[in-house]
């Protein structure tokens, strides 16, 4: 192990003191408004501020220990999440070998080209070889009974939840000029700017809310969280620009991209959950929902931040 | 020694059982105290039993004993150490010409002992389209030897997509283990009565499960 980048432990040292002020802010908001635990936007919101902590403190051990340990933790958040997006499939019987080649050849193969840095493999192993073989392993069950949904929703499942997730890590294999030993940084910046979207459209919504962005949806977002939210997300993101090598204009149009598509991202999501009838992805992060509830917006910005910055400023 | 292995080998399947299923036990009558319970659950996958084990608070799993047949359970000599040691089964015989002891008055002993126990009352695994198959009569008199004794409805929802019947490897999928409010058996309360009120109990769990549109 190198030791770690000094970027990121003063990066990480400002958000734990952001933390810090989040923590104490709940706590003061609990004595004022809910003493008895009894308003449950408080007790939400200081089940959120719990889990953060979890959170960061996973995501910190993670980019410090490197590439193996950041691989791992992605990894690791690929199987939870095709867990949960599988649970909400309406598979049958005729799926299990299907299912099961998902999650225990497709998903280590991803993250094992991802690790070796063979992006040849990585970049198409989800969109032409599982799209083609899950179908075939699918067929030989010999049941055709809502055939084409039940191979769709795999697919999808796939592309959702390893494909596009793996994308984080990967951003350590761009080869950026000037930029060596850093790239850790370029998924700080991604996970920051996403996150911070996502509070800020939280903390914008609850303060100024009034009309609702996509009522039929998800109705609990409203424009005013909506462009407070991407505002501020943008502000960080230009703010960040020394943890990146774009300089702080380039730095905040990525933000925006990432926003957009991140917020896009979660409509879709939540679309997926209303379809299927389900509230919530999954139980395991308490006052977040599963890991896909908190993954949404990470999920559609990934792969887009990192080919925009592959293209534009990686030499591989 | 052999408790030591027993343990060890108890914590890697609860480990497992987490990790395929991240299984969560709910309550819908709150937090349970330790006395004595009779569990008793649908079945539909062989992994049923362990499934309720992983969803028990630690203090309550390790006195739970399930309520299994001797003849599957000691066929070979793993299955038998991880039936006797590790899952502590109250192993009965389904065969009656073949019983020594009376099935009942081995579950009331380990009442008396101070452990739980998990029941399925179905008998055998349910593969058709009803969600119960009719009660057999084992729970009845084990109720009517123990008034006092709380019976669990428990549902247990999704393990037999994680791993259908047939199948060898499971796949990960979403578990909930459901423990419903717990009924006891009424003075004067018939077998046919009985047995219907526990079913509907049971079934009355289950529609609370909130589950994908199919």
């Amino acid at each position: 192990m190198t030791m770690p980048q000094p970027d990121l432990t003063s990066l990480l040292a400002g958000l734990g003191l952001f933390m810090v002020v989040a923590s104490v802010a709940g706590y003061v908001l609990q004595l004022w408004f809910s003493p008895e635990g009894d308003n449950p936007v408080i007790e939400n919101l200081n089940a959120r501020i719990r889990s953060w902590w979890a959170m960061i403190l996973m995501m910190a051990v993670a980019l410090l220990a490197g590439r193996i340990g950041t691989t791992l933790l992605f990894a690791f958040s690929s199987f939870a999440a095709l867990r949960e997006f599988v649970t909400i499939l309406d598979t049958r019987r005729g799926d299990h070998w299907a299912v099961a080649v998902a999650f225990f050849v497709v998903l280590p193969l991803q993250y094992w080209f991802i690790a070796t840095n063979w992006y040849g493999l990585y970049s198409i192993l989800i969109p032409v070889y599982a799209f083609l073989i899950i179908p075939m392993i699918a067929v030989l069950r010999g049941d055709t009974e809502r055939f084409l949904g039940r191979v769709a929703g795999i697919q999808w499942a796939l592309m959702i939840c390893v494909y596009c997730i793996a994308h984080v890590p990967a951003l350590l294999n761009l080869e950026i000029p000037g930029y060596a030993g850093r790239n850790v940084m370029l998924i700080a910046f991604l996970i920051i700017v996403v996150q911070g979207s996502d509070v800020a459209q939280y903390i914008w919504g609850k303060l100024l809310g009034r009309r609702k962005i996509a009522p039929s949806i998800s109705p609990s977002k409203t424009v005013e969280g909506f462009v407070g939210g991407a505002l501020s997300a943008v502000v960080i993101g230009a703010a960040l620009s020394w943890i990146t090598p774009f300089g702080p204009l380039r730095a905040g149009l990525m933000a925006f991209v990432i926003v957009i598509a991140g917020f896009l991202g979660g409509l879709v999501m939540s679309a997926i959950k209303r379809d299927r009838g389900v509230k919530d992805w999954g139980h395991t992060i308490p006052g977040h929902g599963g890991f896909l509830d908190r993954l949404d917006s990470v999920i559609f910005s990934a792969p887009i931040f990192f080919h925009l910055t592959r293209y534009w400023w990686s030499l591989t | 020694m052999t408790g030591l292995l027993a343990g060890l080998v108890a914590n890697l399947i609860v480990i497992f059982a987490r990790f395929v299923t991240a299984v969560r036990g709910i309550w819908m009558a709150g937090p349970p105290d330790i006395r004595p319970k009779v569990f008793f659950a649908n079945h539909t996958s062989n992994g049923d039993f362990v499934l309720v084990w992983a969803a028990l608070p630690h203090r309550i799993r390790s006195r739970t004993r399930p309520v299994a047949a001797s003849d599957y359970w000691l066929t070979n000599p793993l299955r038998a150490f991880v039936g006797r040691e590790v899952f502590k089964a109250v192993l009965i015989n389904r065969n009656p010409e073949e019983r020594t002891e009376d099935p009942v008055q081995l579950m009331l002993n380990a009442l008396e002992d101070g452990s739980s126990l998990i029941l399925f009352p179905e008998g055998k695994r349910n593969m058709g389209p009803d969600r119960l198959l009719p009660f057999k009569t084992g729970l009845y008199h084990l109720a009517r030897q123990r008034e006092d004794t709380d019976l669990v409805p428990v549902w247990i929802e999704n393990l037999n997509r994680a791993l259908p019947k047939g199948e060898i490897l499971p796949v990960p999928i979403i578990c909930t283990v459901t423990f419903g409010p717990p009924i006891q058996i009424a003075l004067n309360e018939t077998k046919e009565d009985f047995l219907a009120r526990a079913q509907a109990a049971l079934a009355k769990v289950a529609e609370t499960v909130e589950r994908p549109r199919t």
